[in-house]
C-alpha cells in the first residue's frame, strides 16, 4: 500500500507521538462482507480532525459500503480490522450511539417517512442527539429559530420543512435537507455519500457552500464521490482512490484532476 | 413532536411486560350469583329497581339469546367461552347510596386518580387552572360510580347520567330510543348485552343545543371473572351537537375477561355526534395469556336529514377485538365517518372495521382505517359499504392502510361493497407496507433509538386519523402508540 499515510512520513518521533494522540478516524485492515460477498478487502485510512478527505473510485469499489460500515448499518458484516474514532471503537457502537459520538452520514438516497413533517423529524433527531451528549434539549421556539437560520443559509424554503420528510422532494431538496441535518446535529465526523449525484450545477454550488461553512478545525469530513466536479467546490486536503475494496492510491487534490483526465481505467473500471 | 420523546420516556419508566393499568382495587363488592339464568336477570333488574317493561325487554332478549350461536366468521381464535362461569353483575358495595362526588368511596376516587381520569369537578368549578373541562361518567365493573358536571350540563338542558339513573329519571326517553338502533335481536353479543346490561352512560342533547363540554365515560373492569356489559345511549336532537369520549382499562389477570358492550347513537335532523374511543383494555401477557375479549356492537343512526355521525377509535388493548362501529345513513344528506387506528402487538387479535349503510338520498361516508400489526398479532379490517335502491347519489371514500412491523404478524383487509343504486360512487383504496430496515436505519443514524424511530414512523402513518381526535386525546394517543409497540423492534 503506497502513499497511504504520507503526512506522517518525515516526522520526528515526538511529533509522531503527538499525531497519534490527535482526534482522528483510523481504519485498519477493514474487511467487510455483504450478502456473502467480500466488498472491503483490507482497507486502511487515517483522517485527522480539521481535514477533508475525498474518497473516489469506480462503481463497485466499495465507497458506499465504507459509508454504511462507518454508520453501523446492519447486514454489513465486519470480518476483520478495526475502526476507531477519537480512540473509541466505532464498530462496538450501535448506530444511534455513533450519532451521539459525532458520526453523521449524508445519504446518497435519503429515506422518505410519510406523515412525519420534516420539521418534526429534525427536532426529534436534534434533541435525541443533544440529550445523548448531555446537552439541553431545544424548546420549540428556540429550535424554530435555529432551523430557520440554518435553512436560510442552504436556501431551503421554510415550506419544505412542513412537508413530510423527503416525500415528493426533488433531488436537490433531498440533498440540501441532508446538509441541513448535518448542520443541526453538529457532528465531528461527516461522511457524505455521493452528495452531488442528481444535482445540477447550481445545486452543487449551494450544497458545497453549506458543507464548506461546516469545515473547521474540530471537524473531519469524508467526501465520497464518483466525479471530480464536487471537489472543485469542496477542495479536499487528501484524495484516496478506492479499487476492489482497498485504497489503491492517495494524493493531494491534484489527484482528483488527474482522474478526471484519465478516468478509472487503471483502477479496474469495466468499460460501460 | 414532543410526544415522541415523552412516549419513550414513558416506555422506559414502564417495565416492558407490565401493563400500566394492571392494578386491582381492593373493595368489597356485591355480586349476582355466578352464571346466567332468568333469575340472575331478575336480580340485576331488581338491584336497579327497574320498571316492568325493562325487565320484560331483558327477558325477551335472554330467551332470544338462548337460541343463538356465537359468530365464527371473524378472523379471531379463542377457546369456547363458558357463559355460565361468569359473574354478570358486580358493584362496589359503597356505591349503593346516592351519588355525589363527595360521597364516593375514596378507594374508587384513588383508582381513577391513578388512571389519570379527571373526576375533580370542584377544581374546575373553583377555577383551578389546567383542570380539564370534561364531564365524566365513571363506570366501575357493573355500575356508574359518579358523573361529574351534571348540574353544569343541566343548565344547558343536557342530560348526562348513568343509564340506571336515566331509566329512573327519564324513562320516556329510554323507552323511546333504547334498542332502536341495535335491536335485541341484532347479534349474539348484543342480544346477551340486552339481557344483562348493567350500566353505562346516557346523554340527551336537546334541540338546537351545542353541548358546552366534552362528555366522557371511563370504563374499568376490576372484579375477577366478571363480564362488563355496559350500554350507552346518546341522542342528539334536531340541530344539536355533542362530542363524546370513551376510555377503557382493566387489571392484569391470567384469565380472559369478557366485555360485550352496546353503544347506540341517534342523530336527528341537522344534528351531529362525534364519538371517540381510546380502548386500552388489558391485552394479555407476552405469551398471549389473559386479556380482555372486547366484543362490542356500536352503531349510529343518522335518523334525521343532514345529520352526521363520526366515529374515531384508537384500539390498542384487548386480547381480542371484535368491533364494527357503524352508521345507518337514513336521513337524506346525512354523513357518516369512521376513523380508526388499530394497533396489535404480542398475541393480540383484532377484527375491526365499520359498516356504512346508505339508505337516504345524497348520503356520504368516509372511512380511514390504519392498522398496525407487530409481534405475533393478527390485524383485520372488515368493512361493508352498501347503497340501498333508493340511495341515489350515495358516495363513499374508503382508505385502508396496513403497516407491518416484523415478519410474524399478519394484516388483512376484507372490504364488502354492495351498490343497488347505479348512481352510487364508491371508492376504495388499500395499501400494505412494512417499516423498512432502511427507514429505521435512517432514523437510527440520526440518533433516534429503535423505539423512538418506530414511534415516529407509526405516528406519521396514523396522522390522518390522529387529526380527528379531540385535543385531549391526541397527545395521549401518541404516547399510547409508542407504549403499545414497545418491544416490537430490536
Amino acid at each position: 500500500m503506497i502513499g497511504c499515510i504520507p503526512d506522517f512520513a518525515g516526522m520526528t518521533k515526538e511529533s509522531q507521538f503527538e499525531a497519534e494522540n490527535i482526534a482522528m478516524l483510523e481504519i485498519k485492515n477493514l474487511h467487510v462482507v455483504v450478502d456473502g460477498r467480500e466488498i472491503l478487502k483490507g482497507l486502511d485510512l487515517e483522517l485527522p480532525k480539521g481535514q477533508v478527505h475525498a474518497i473516489m473510485g469506480p462503481n463497485g469499489s466499495g465507497k458506499s459500503t465504507l459509508a454504511y460500515v462507518l454508520t453501523g448499518k446492519q447486514d454489513y458484516e465486519v470480518t476483520a480490522g478495526t475502526v476507531t474514532w477519537n480512540g473509541e471503537d466505532l464498530l462496538a457502537m450501535d448506530p444511534s450511539e455513533r450519532a451521539a459520538a459525532g458520526v453523521f452520514l449524508a445519504f446518497q438516497y435519503p429515506m422518505e417517512i410519510p406523515g412525519v413533517a420534516t420539521m418534526t423529524f429534525l427536532r426529534t433527531a436534534t434533541n435525541a442527539v443533544r440529550k445523548a451528549r448531555g446537552e439541553s434539549e431545544y424548546s420549540t421556539p428556540d429550535f424554530l429559530r435555529f432551523v430557520r437560520e440554518k435553512a436560510a443559509a442552504l436556501k431551503i424554503d421554510p415550506e419544505m420543512l412542513r412537508r413530510p420528510l423527503n416525500v415528493g422532494f426533488s433531488g436537490g431538496e433531498k440533498k440540501r435537507n441532508e446538509i441541513l441535518q448535518m448542520a443541526l446535529l453538529d457532528p465531528s465526523l461527516c461522511v457524505m455519500d455521493e452528495t452531488d449525484s442528481g444535482l445540477d450545477i447550481d445545486a452543487v454550488r449551494i450544497v458545497a457552500e453549506g458543507v464548506n461553512a461546516l469545515r473547521g478545525p474540530e471537524r473531519a469530513m469524508l467526501v465520497i464521490t464518483h466525479y471530480q466536479r464536487l471537489l472543485n467546490h469542496i477542495v479536499p486536503d487528501r484524495v484516496h482512490v478506492l479499487s476492489d475494496g482497498r485504497v489503491a492510491r492517495s494524493g493531494g487534490p491534484e489527484l482528483a484532476l488527474e482522474l478526471e483526465e484519465s478516468g478509472y481505467a487503471e483502477f479496474g473500471e469495466q468499460a460501460a | 413532536m414532543p410526544a415522541v420523546q415523552e412516549t419513550v420516556a414513558r416506555v422506559r419508566e414502564i417495565d416492558v411486560d407490565k401493563y400500566k393499568y394492571g392494578f386491582t382495587t381492593k373493595i368489597e363488592s356485591v355480586k349476582a350469583p355466578k352464571g346466567l339464568s332468568e333469575d340472575v336477570i331478575r336480580f340485576i333488574s331488581a338491584k336497579k329497581k327497574e320498571p316492568e317493561w325493562l325487565l320484560d325487554w331483558r327477558l325477551e332478549a335472554y330467551r332470544r339469546w338462548l337460541t343463538l350461536q356465537e359468530p365464527t366468521w371473524a378472523n379471531v381464535k379463542h377457546p369456547k367461552i363458558n357463559f355460565q362461569d361468569l359473574y354478570y353483575y358486580a358493584a362496589p358495595k359503597s356505591t349503593e347510596g346516592p351519588k355525589s362526588l363527595s360521597e364516593v368511596d375514596p378507594a374508587l376516587l384513588a383508582t381513577y386518580a391513578k388512571l389519570g381520569i379527571p373526576l375533580k369537578e370542584q377544581e374546575v368549578l373553583a377555577g383551578v387552572k389546567g383542570a380539564p373541562r370534561v364531564a365524566v361518567d365513571a363506570v366501575f365493573d357493573s355500575v356508574s360510580v359518579v358523573t361529574t358536571f351534571k348540574e353544569e350540563l343541566a343548565k344547558a338542558g343536557v342530560i348526562f347520567c348513568s343509564m340506571s339513573e336515566a331509566v329512573q329519571n327519564h324513562p320516556e326517553l329510554v323507552k323511546k330510543y333504547l334498542g332502536s338502533v341495535v335491536p335485541i335481536t341484532d347479534n349474539f353479543y348484543a342480544t346477551l348485552n340486552s339481557a344483562v346490561f348493567s350500566d353505562g352512560s346516557f346523554a340527551y342533547v336537546p334541540e338546537g343545543i351545542r353541548c358546552p363540554m366534552e362528555l366522557s365515560t371511563y370504563f374499568r373492569i376490576n372484579e375477577k371473572q366478571t363480564g362488563q356489559f355496559e350500554r350507552t345511549l346518546i341522542i342528539a336532537d334536531k340541530g344539536a351537537y355533542v362530542s363524546y369520549l370513551e376510555g377503557c382499562t382493566a387489571p392484569t389477570r391470567d384469565e380472559n375477561q369478557l366485555h360485550a358492550a352496546v353503544v347506540e347513537l341517534v342523530a336527528l335532523d341537522n344534528a351531529e355526534i362525534k364519538y371517540s374511543t381510546v380502548q386500552n383494555w388489558y391485552p394479555g401477557d407476552k405469551q398471549g395469556k389473559g386479556g380482555v375479549y372486547n366484543f362490542v356492537t356500536k352503531r349510529g343512526d343518522c335518523r334525521g336529514k343532514n345529520s352526521k355521525i363520526s366515529w374515531t377509535q384508537v384500539e390498542t388493548g384487548s386480547a381480542i377485538t371484535w368491533k364494527y362501529p357503524s352508521c345507518i345513513l337514513r336521513g337524506d344528506g346525512s354523513r357518516g365517518e369512521f376513523y380508526s387506528i388499530a394497533i396489535s402487538n404480542g398475541h393480540q387479535q383484532v377484527d375491526s372495521g365499520t359498516k356504512m349503510i346508505h339508505l337516504g338520498k345524497d348520503t356520504s361516508s368516509r372511512i380511514i382505517s390504519k392498522g398496525i400489526a407487530a409481534g405475533h398479532s393478527n390485524n383485520t379490517y372488515r368493512g361493508l359499504v352498501s347503497a340501498h335502491r333508493r340511495a341515489t347519489n350515495a358516495r363513499n371514500f374508503t382508505n385502508c392502510d396496513s403497516l407491518l412491523i416484523g415478519d410474524k404478524c399478519g394484516a388483512h383487509t376484507v372490504p364488502y361493497i354492495e351498490a343497488k343504486n347505479a348512481s352510487a360512487t364508491f371508492e376504495h383504496e388499500a395499501t400494505t407496507s412494512k417499516i423498512s430496515d432502511d427507514q429505521l436505519f435512517y432514523c437510527l443514524s440520526r440518533g433516534l433509538s429503535p423505539e423512538e424511530a418506530v414511534a415516529l414512523i407509526v405516528n406519521g402513518f396514523v396522522r390522518d386519523v390522529l387529526q380527528h381526535l379531540p385535543m385531549e386525546f391526541m397527545a395521549e394517543t401518541q404516547k399510547l402508540i409508542g407504549i403499545s409497540l414497545e418491544g416490537s423492534v430490536g
